[in-house]
């Protein structure tokens, strides 16, 4: 027969200091855990919905980044002229020839420069890219001085508001609007007409990249191999989805600080929890004899011991998480392995990194009460009795 | 039994709780350790003496910009610059895209570069051979280590930022405290491959005479190439490091924050242990108490053996942390970690400070309240 758990809650209550001490011992622990996870969710999320199954990526071939391409701008028409491009609201084929260049911008905040890309595209490139909306002003005019800035870059760099200029290139540009780009990559942006920017930077006669929209994500997939196929234009095509999906690897670093200090941390608390069930065992030894002949069976008291272990580490899971709302959403930003510059992401605590946690917390509890379960289950009755 | 031996005979009188104390704070220690190290290293340490005669100069809008070749021989010109080489980052790919077949490669100028990347020990007659070979290369030998290279081995890199697949013989390898794993070129070779990149450096090394003119030589540079159509931006190679440590993000807090956690987590485990070890003891108090012992001996009793346990815990995170640091710096998995990450003295006495204090700070309270027990209450209590 089982020993009801209301025992282990009372038990729990009783010792109260204890309990919450330990509890939130592990709660920190959870809580650095959570955090380190809805980071690496947030950015996962960046590159997983950056891209459109149905835009075509053009890039050198041999070529793995926007930033080291580059290719004569005599090949656009080329692949203008490809079947399967939707055609754009003035019924000319969806195709945008752009520049990426990476400039350093001082933070609001003053902890330091951070490189930022700047995309100069032609006006196609504004509609190939359906989900970013304009939140603030209006969009860049082709031919002037113009800029559009994401939401994120508006929020973490001077000089970032409709009105500002920006030095950058060649002398000031005009910041005219703010975009909302949905948490993608492009949310670490800045936009401008590809013209002004090549002049500026010296790079007139080519593009760094092109954007095919196709028809749809299944002609996308054989307008991709008809650009890769064709001996005339050396160039490369991918999907876009495909080519963020390759940059999520610029969280390795986080991912492998994150590994290690959660394990750590972990390690500690676990050691935590199971001094704190030693104590409750030893502080019982009585009672747990007296159950013992009332008739519950060793195993009976080894799951309730352990059971009690993990309510501990849940209550800390559950403190850990409460301590961590207040940062969901929380923007920051890391170096993108691939673009070389900033990529801005929020902090996304999702249902897995929550489920997650609350796995991190059960298995802390589950190591921590092991062994003091084992050894209350293990006890003489008489000596306990005795004691 | 003098009063030192009495708080180590007590702290260890339940030996499991001890141990599990000890090792919950130790772990804790560890990563703390690991964390003021990781400080240390970004922001503390000004690296190596020589290195702090360097700088480093590159395109005011990002290093992405090329800078023109002919801007050397102006660097070289100023007061102060002892040498000076372009350098530019190649980018490429050795084998396939795999991360870890991933390794820095530069193209720079072999009859200079040794002379301001002094730090670098080659034999004469390596340096030599790979002056004299434009298709040569130098690599570290760590490098070399993991795929078997020797001299005179033919390799070939794929280029992804240049267009071309550079063919190079390894002419030379170098030792580096702690390796760099890198690969040195010809900048010659690239400029006659690719011929938008002729006449160009991505960025300038250059080295000062000593650490007192770098700052003003970097003015000079920058303030040289104001208003010309590619302005510079010229740093120390410390500062040029640290540039890519903030890359990474809000390093500053994401260490401080852990920290924190780490430190707050030990309070409340070395509290728990000391409340708990004292309460047991609540009879004794009363006893002591009666022999004649004053409340502040009493005091010092209990707080001296959370000191001592949590002094003992550091001990071993520390020396944890030490040992850990000194692996992974010289593992060949240790690519992208700053160069000189080690554990100092200074940060390992600040480490275990910070264990005795937590265990000061947290035998105060249960302690305070074991004095002040009534001694009659204290010898009625069952426990």
């Amino acid at each position: 027969m089982a020993i009801p758990i209301s025992y282990n809650l009372r038990n729990l209550r009783l010792r109260k200091g204890l309990t919450i001490m330990t509890a939130l011992g592990i709660a920190l622990t959870v809580t650095t855990a959570i955090f380190l996870m809805a980071l690496l969710a947030g950015l996962d999320r960046a590159f997983v919905t950056s891209g459109d199954p149905a835009n075509v990526l053009v890039l050198r071939k041999g070529s793995e980044a926007e930033l080291s391409g580059g290719f004569d701008a005599t090949l656009l028409p080329v692949l203008r002229n490809l079947p399967g491009i939707k055609k754009d609201s003035h019924g000319d084929p969806m195709v945008s020839g752009e520049w990426v260049v990476v400039i350093v911008l001082p933070r609001k905040d003053g902890t330091g420069e951070v490189n930022v890309t700047v995309r100069g595209m032609m006006p196609d490139g504004l509609e190939l890219r359906p989900k970013v909306k304009l939140v603030e002003g209006r969009w860049f005019t082709p031919g002037q001085r113009e800029v559009v800035v994401s939401q994120s870059i508006h929020k973490r760099f001077a000089q970032a508001n409709v009105g500002d200029t920006m030095q950058f290139g060649k002398g000031p540009w005009m910041v005219v609007g703010i975009f909302d780009a949905g948490g993608s990559a492009y949310e670490s942006e800045i936009w401008g007409d590809v013209n002004q920017m090549a002049s500026d930077f010296d790079r007139q006669g080519g593009f760094s990249s092109a954007y095919l929209r196709a028809t749809d994500p299944v002609s996308a997939d054989a307008l991709k191999h008809r650009v890769s196929d064709d001996q005339r234009l050396k160039l490369e095509g991918m999907l876009e989805t495909d080519y963020y999906a390759k940059q999520t690897r610029s969280g390795a670093p986080i991912k492998f600080v994150g590994f290690v200090v959660a394990v750590i941390m972990a390690i500690g608390s676990s050691f935590a929890a199971m001094n704190t069930m030693y104590a409750a065992v030893a502080y019982r030894s009585r009672e747990i004899a007296t159950l013992r002949v009332i008739g519950f069976s060793r195993s009976s008291i080894l799951t309730s011991f352990v059971f009690e272990s993990i309510l501990l580490s849940l209550i800390g899971a559950v403190v850990g998480i409460i301590l961590m709302l207040p940062f969901n959403g929380m923007t920051t930003g890391t170096s993108n392995a691939v673009t070389f510059s900033e990529i801005v992401f929020g902090l996304q605590m999702t249902p897995a990194v929550l489920g997650t946690a609350v796995v991190f917390a059960v298995v802390m509890g589950l190591f921590g009460g092991m062994a003091p379960a084992w050894h209350a289950a293990r006890r003489e009755i008489l000596a306990s009795l005795r004691d | 039994m003098t009063l030192s031996s009495f708080v180590v005979r007590n702290a260890f009188r339940n030996r499991r709780r001890s141990i599990l104390t000890v090792l919950s704070i130790g772990f804790s220690l560890l990563l703390l350790t690991l964390m003021m190290t990781l400080w240390r290293t970004f922001y503390i340490d000004q690296g190596a003496p020589n290195s702090a005669t360097r700088l480093m100069t590159r395109h005011r809008v990002s290093l992405t910009f090329f800078l023109p070749g002919y801007y050397r021989e102006k660097i070289r010109s100023i007061p102060g610059v002892v040498a000076i080489v372009p350098m530019t980052w190649f980018g490429g790919l050795y084998k396939d895209d795999k991360p870890e077949n991933f390794f820095a490669q530069f193209a720079t100028d072999p009859d200079e570069y040794l002379q301001v990347a002094t730090d670098k020990t080659v034999p004469p007659d390596q340096a030599e051979a790979w002056r004299r070979d434009r298709a040569g290369a130098m690599v570290d030998v760590e490098l070399a280590k993991k795929y078997g290279w020797k001299i005179g081995d033919k390799i070939t890199l794929l280029g992804s930022i240049f267009p071309v697949n550079p063919e190079l013989t390894i002419r030379a390898m170098f030792t580096i405290d702690p390796p760099n794993r890198s690969l040195y070129f010809n900048a010659k070779y690239l400029e006659e491959a690719v011929p938008f990149f002729k006449g160009q450096a991505g960025f300038f090394f250059t080295r000062a005479a000593s650490a007192k003119d770098v700052p003003q030589v970097a003015g000079t540079i920058d303030d040289m190439f104001h208003n010309s159509p590619q302005p510079t931006k010229t740093e120390s190679e410390k500062a040029f490091q640290l540039g890519f440590i903030a890359m990474l993000g809000n390093v500053k807090a994401f260490i401080l924050g852990i920290c924190g956690a780490v430190v707050f987590a030990i309070l409340l485990v070395s509290a728990n242990t000391m409340a708990m070890s004292i309460r047991s003891r609540t009879r004794e108090v009363a006893v002591l108490k009666t022999l004649g012992f004053t409340r502040g001996s009493v005091l010092s009793l209990f707080v001296g053996e959370a000191v001592a346990l949590s002094v003992v815990g550091g001990l071993l995170g520390v020396v944890g942390a030490a040992g850990l640091v000194h692996l992974v710096a010289r593992s060949p998995a240790g690519i992208g970690i700053p160069g000189g990450l080690k554990t100092t003295p200074l940060t390992m006495i600040a480490a275990l400070m910070v264990a005795a204090a937590v265990g000061f700070i947290s035998g105060c309270l249960p302690a305070y309240n074991a004095s002040r027990t009534n001694i009659v209450e204290g010898l009625r209590h069952i426990g």
